[in-house]
């Protein structure tokens, strides 16, 4: 077995012309990881360029209307750029300086992963193209033009299912033809490693300040912590500080129309294993090992597979994992709005659509933290067709 | 003996062996069984046969298009099986190669895969989303059947890594010629020549160039120094419509075959 594996799971199955700048990348992480010089930047940036930490906020009417467990936000959404991508981006961006690679690929679905990206080269002087779906350039316009605004060239990508796991494709190509001179800035807990360990160390921030956040205004750890599942970054990062803790981890997958419809991406509701964008891991696939096409009103979810230590997690139950449909998410969309004067992204709404079934639940001395991975600007386009009834 | 050694071996110090890829199902199925004939009949001396996958990230636009069509005929890596069986049935006895990504020979299981592809007729697979890192279950599998595997190396790989890849490689080597993926160029890449020499090095097993070869020209001047040319998306791209696709597929490796003599 290779390395970078969490269990049975992960590993690095890309073509050969990869597996040196996987050596390179592995290599250059590790020497970041040991200079303080990497960490004080990367410290300071995340302070002064991204608005960390960001905060956690008490959401006391919704609590008041579950009846239940206290409910708390981790808003990332505050984060620079909209959503927790940027500290990701940033880590990488600063890793890929060290590497002298003076150009930056990357993938972006809902396009949170394509801005922050893209905020991050104009900063530090990359150059930057992000490949996107055709089906999510034409739903996420808003941050299409942002990362345009940014410098960055936005190259569509119209083949397939035209959504996340496309651009991955295209991304990799792009990788694999200009790999001397290009870092490909993964923005996932997915793909061969080191990239689910390093993204998810980049990440863990945000866990890091929960967990300091909580003590302070609890005196005492969460009951439970519940994050939304696409590739797996953000909820990673949340759990990521607590993994030793007897603190309960739900990760919520797009349930699409439903899970009986096939129109999904709740990879561990079907419990396929297999190899996509050189990982092993649940995926989405035929009887035949072709990869489905998938579906989730948020294009931040809607990948077929899972980043492999979620894998992990599921195989070792040390994670629930769950998820909420199209309809629930769109609902948690205008709960959150409505009681918090919060305007969720929908990816996160579907976290917040599983608090709002589980909180009433729970004992009111019981925690719960939300993690609000992103906000919903980029959605309103989406959302005003779906709701009609305002 | 597997037919693969059989053929370098009696190709050796006489010419490079030409090797067009077919991706399996394309432009139909039954144009598809019909080119692995046509091809062995116009000079092919080991065939490349493609096993779609929905995901082909190391190829360029000709064979994502073939391999999506292919998908859209219907077909399945059990089909492809049958399709080798069928061509050993009807006269084909040039060495066939399997080429796919992982994920479905992984669903297929191994072993099952390893054993039906050699009663079929097969005498290698190809994974270019397989490092050596990550072989050794298929390896074990394959070697059990005298089904080579053979690896690819890059133009990026390391001295240490041609050294432990031309070790692994069964059958021949697939040298990439170029960072990049699959499809045709205007020109060879520049120091390709430099990368067999450096691999020569290493190995004494046969050194078998793809990526980017596109024209008559190309494979007349990587015959020069390599041991195998391959051949693919430029002659997918020769194909034309579906009805010409064996015409067309017949003199262009007849024109390529000339050029490796």
């Amino acid at each position: 077995m290779s390395k970078g594996r969490f269990g049975k799971f992960g590993g690095q199955y890309v073509p050969e012309t990869l597996m040196p700048a996987l050596a390179e990348l592995e290599q250059a992480y590790a020497d970041a990881r040991a200079d303080t010089e990497f960490h004080r930047e990367f410290q300071e940036l995340l302070k002064k360029f991204v608005g960390r930490p960001t905060p956690l906020y008490f959401a006391k009417r919704l609590t008041e209307v579950c009846g239940g467990a206290k409910i708390y936000f981790k808003r990332e959404d505050l984060a620079h750029t909209g959503a927790h991508k940027i500290n990701n981006a940033l880590g990488q961006g600063l890793l890929a300086k060290r590497m002298n690679k003076t150009r930056i690929v990357a993938e972006t679905g809902a396009g949170q992963h394509g801005v922050a990206t893209a905020a991050t080269c104009a900063m530090l002087g990359l150059g930057c193209v992000v490949y996107m779906g055709t089906d999510d350039i034409a739903r996420q316009q808003p941050n299409v033009f942002r990362m345009k605004l940014l410098g960055a060239e936005v190259r569509e990508v119209n083949a397939g299912s035209r959504t996340l796991k496309d651009a991955i494709n295209e991304a990799l190509r792009d990788w694999v033809t200009n790999v001397r001179t290009t870092h490909y800035l993964l923005g996932s807990a997915l793909g061969p490693h080191p990239y689910p360990t390093m993204v998810r160390e980049f990440q863990s921030v945000i866990g890091r300040e929960a967990k300091q956040q909580i003590l302070d205004a609890e005196g005492k750890m969460p009951t439970t912590l519940i994050a939304c599942v696409g590739g797996g970054s953000n909820s990673i990062g949340l759990f990521d500080a607590f993994r030793d803790d007897e603190v309960e981890f739900i990760g919520v997958e797009a349930g699409g129309h439903g899970i009986e419809s096939g129109k999904h991406a709740a990879r561990f509701a079907e419990r396929g294993v297999g190899v996509l964008h050189g990982t092993y891991t649940y995926l989405l696939q035929s009887e035949d090992g072709q990869v489905r096409e998938t579906h989730s009103i948020s294009a931040g979810l809607d990948y077929p597979a899972v980043g492999p230590e979620h894998a992990e997690f599921f195989e070792t139950e040390r994670a629930g994992y769950t998820y909420a449909t199209d309809e629930e998410a769109l609902d948690a969309f205008q709960k959150i709005s409505h009681y918090e004067g919060i305007i969720p992204a929908l990816e996160s709404a579907h976290a917040v659509a599983e608090v709002l079934k589980r909180a009433p639940e729970m004992k009111r001395d019981e925690i719960v933290i939300v993690n609000l991975s992103g906000r919903g600007d980029k959605d309103l386009q989406t959302v005003m067709k779906e709701i009609s009834d305002l | 003996m597997n037919r693969i050694d059989e053929t370098f071996r009696e190709l050796k110090n006489k010419r490079a062996a030409l090797m067009p890829y077919l991706p399996l199902g394309y432009p139909s199925i039954n144009i598809s069984r019909e080119l692995i004939r046509v091809a062995q009949e116009a000079g092919a001396d080991v065939l490349e046969l493609g096993i779609p996958f929905s995901d082909p990230l190391a190829d360029g636009p000709v064979v994502q298009h073939a391999t999506q069509v292919a998908l859209q005929n219907g077909m399945t890596l059990k089909k492809c099986l049958e399709m080798v069986q069928d061509a050993r049935a009807n006269g084909v006895t040039i060495p066939l190669v399997l080429m796919g990504y992982y994920n479905p020979l992984l669903q297929y299981d191994l072993k099952k895969f390893a054993r039906d592809a050699f009663e079929a007729g097969a005498d290698g697979v190809i994974v270019p989303d397989l490092p050596m890192e990550e072989a050794e279950e298929l390896q074990n599998a394959a070697h059990s059947q005298d089904l080579h595997v053979v690896f690819l190396a890059a133009p990026t790989s390391s001295e240490e890594r041609l050294k432990k890849i031309t070790k692994a490689t069964r059958g021949f080597l697939y040298l990439v010629s170029l960072t990049g993926v699959t499809g045709a160029r205007n020109g060879l890449a520049e120091g390709l020549e430099d990368f067999v020499t450096r691999t020569r090095a290493v190995t004494d097993k046969p050194l078998c160039v793809g990526f980017g070869i596109s024209s008559a020209e190309h494979a007349r001047r990587v015959a020069q120094f390599a041991d195998g040319v391959i051949v693919g998306s430029a002659l997918v791209a020769k194909f034309g419509e579906a009805s010409n696709a064996a015409k067309n597929a017949r003199a262009f490796i007849q024109e390529l075959a000339a050029a490796v003599r």
